[in-house]
């Protein structure tokens, strides 16, 4: 056996076993570490086979980001009364043959795909130099696709505002609760002061980075959120408040700035969204920055989740 | 084989060591605590030993660099990370 | 040669690291699941770097490092989700 495959095997046996233990354990606990393990895992598997601008995303959204906020509900004390009863038996086979379904198709798809394999790869890649862009997949996002991903960011401001309507009416435009008391000091403070620092510079390299090389807005958005949320739990920032002003214009600022290119476009031959020949990646970039800025603010705001006490008065320290 | 690869060879396997140590560590020994000296000490030096044999083989000094950071960002992370895990073992009682 | 090495090295490395979950992720206690998250995240970067400079896939080591992070920033999750979940009231 082959050490490339020996490698795979072995990263392919892991990630089944983790995935059937945190299906199978009764731990809530438990069963979060396992889906971040699980996702840790996957993006080694990404990676493996090539896709690393992928790997990055599911590094840093599907185990990172998505498990603090696994953490943060499984983490509430449970409540005695209103609590519903666990799904009975019936529901759970049905919910079992459901997914095996889906799996079963899935599979089929992928490993009996028509020969030869259809690919929009080397359409993809013929008009990368107009762009400018190295990186076939930051063309398509930004590019060729570029109306799913201005949309994609309008879907994560009403997220954001799902999570907000949580709250009791009291509480709408106060701050999260979920840090307050006394900060727990030692070496998170430590991590907190250094770690946010390098995580920033690694955010603005991987979005720069992103028209060559994997990278990408969303991978960068998703580590600033990170290192956002580290502060916050260590206590060195404080979470903000919901209706801030500043807070909001973060927040919309990379839909307004994209949905503003796409009817600029209007002006241009191609219609909503078309970039003026020459201009691309300038405006590409012009793009990316709010976008990066409000995919991190959404992000660390779902993570701290619903307005947990009332709105400072005006006048309040 | 040139003496760079060589160097790597010996610094890379001696990694693997340590890490088959820190795994080894983690199946015998009997709490927490113990289980996290492997963790944290074995498996780290591990990665330090690969990385400092994974240097020769890159090119140019700036990959050599962002190898460097890697590893220097991992053990800050490491350390602080092994003090909080302390503090769970304290809260939930274990560790005797 | 030595990409055929350093891909050994990275599966070895890969089968310690399987070899420590199967016993962290049992627990019993919480500490020892959050330890999970730390073994991935120094095996996975040994694993992502061998691999990555082996085969001349120099991107790994841009995985390498966000991994780095994250998985720091992961088991600070856990940790504080973990002293939120003891704290008697809300």
């Amino acid at each position: 056996m082959t050490a490339p495959l020996a490698l795979d095997a072995a990263l392919a046996l892991l990630t089944l076993g983790v995935a059937a233990w945190t299906v199978a354990t009764r731990q809530n606990f438990a069963a979060v570490i396992g889906f971040v393990a699980y996702g840790l895992l996957l993006a080694l598997s990404w990676q493996r086979l090539g896709s690393v601008d992928v790997a990055l995303t599911e590094a840093a959204l599907g185990s990172g980001v998505t498990g603090a906020v696994l953490i943060a509900a499984v983490s509430r004390p449970p409540r005695a009364a209103g609590r519903a009863a666990p799904p009975g038996p019936r529901v759970r086979l049905a919910a079992a043959l459901l997914s095996a379904l889906v799996a079963l198709a899935l599979a089929a798809l992928v490993l009996t795909p028509p020969e030869p394999a259809p690919s929009l790869a080397a359409a993809a890649a013929a008009h990368l130099p107009e762009l400018g862009l190295g990186n076939p997949v930051t063309a398509v996002l930004m590019a060729y696709r570029g109306i799913d991903t201005l949309l994609e960011k309008i879907v994560l401001l009403l997220a954001l505002l799902a999570a907000w309507s949580l709250a009791p009416d009291r509480f709408w435009t106060g701050a999260s609760a979920a840090w307050d008391g006394a900060p727990p000091g030692g070496a998170l403070t430590l991590l907190a002061r250094f770690l946010p620092p390098i995580g920033v510079v690694a955010a603005v390299y991987l979005l720069w980075v992103s028209a060559d090389e994997p990278g990408g807005a969303f991978q960068g958005g998703a580590v600033l959120a990170a290192m956002w949320l580290l502060a916050m739990m260590a206590g060195l920032l404080r979470a903000p408040e919901a209706g801030s002003p500043l807070l909001r214009r973060l927040v919309a600022a990379g839909p307004a700035v994209f949905l503003a290119v796409g009817v600029l476009g209007f002006a241009l031959p191609g219609g909503f969204l078309s970039y003026p020949t020459g201009f691309e990646k300038p405006v590409i970039v012009l793009v990316e920055v709010p976008v990066t800025l409000s995919i991190a603010v959404v992000l660390g705001l779902l993570v701290a989740g619903a307005p947990g006490r009332p709105p400072r008065k005006e006048g309040q320290s | 084989m040139t003496a760079a690869d060589v160097f790597t060879v010996l610094a890379v396997a001696a990694g693997a060591f340590f890490f088959l140590a820190g795994s080894v560590g983690l199946l015998r020994f009997p709490d927490a605590l113990t289980r996290l000296h492997a963790l944290t000490k074995a498996d780290n030096l591990g990665l330090g030993l690969i990385v400092l044999g994974l240097l020769p083989q890159v090119d140019g000094i700036f990959a050599a660099l962002k190898l460097v950071a890697v590893w220097l960002i991992a053990q800050l992370a490491s350390a602080s990370v092994t003090q909080l895990v302390v503090g769970v073992i304290r809260r939930d009682g274990e560790g005797a | 040669m030595m990409a055929a090495f350093l891909a050994a090295a990275a599966a070895f490395v890969m089968a310690m690291v399987a070899l420590g979950l199967l016993r962290l992720l049992r627990g019993p206690g919480r500490a020892d699941r959050v330890m999970a998250v730390q073994l991935l995240g120094t095996g996975g970067i040994a694993t992502l770097l061998l691999g990555g400079v082996g085969s001349g896939l120099w991107a790994a080591v841009d995985l390498a490092l966000v991994l780095a992070l994250l998985a720091a920033f992961a088991a600070v999750a856990f940790v504080d989700g973990a002293r939120r979940a003891g704290r008697p009231d809300a």
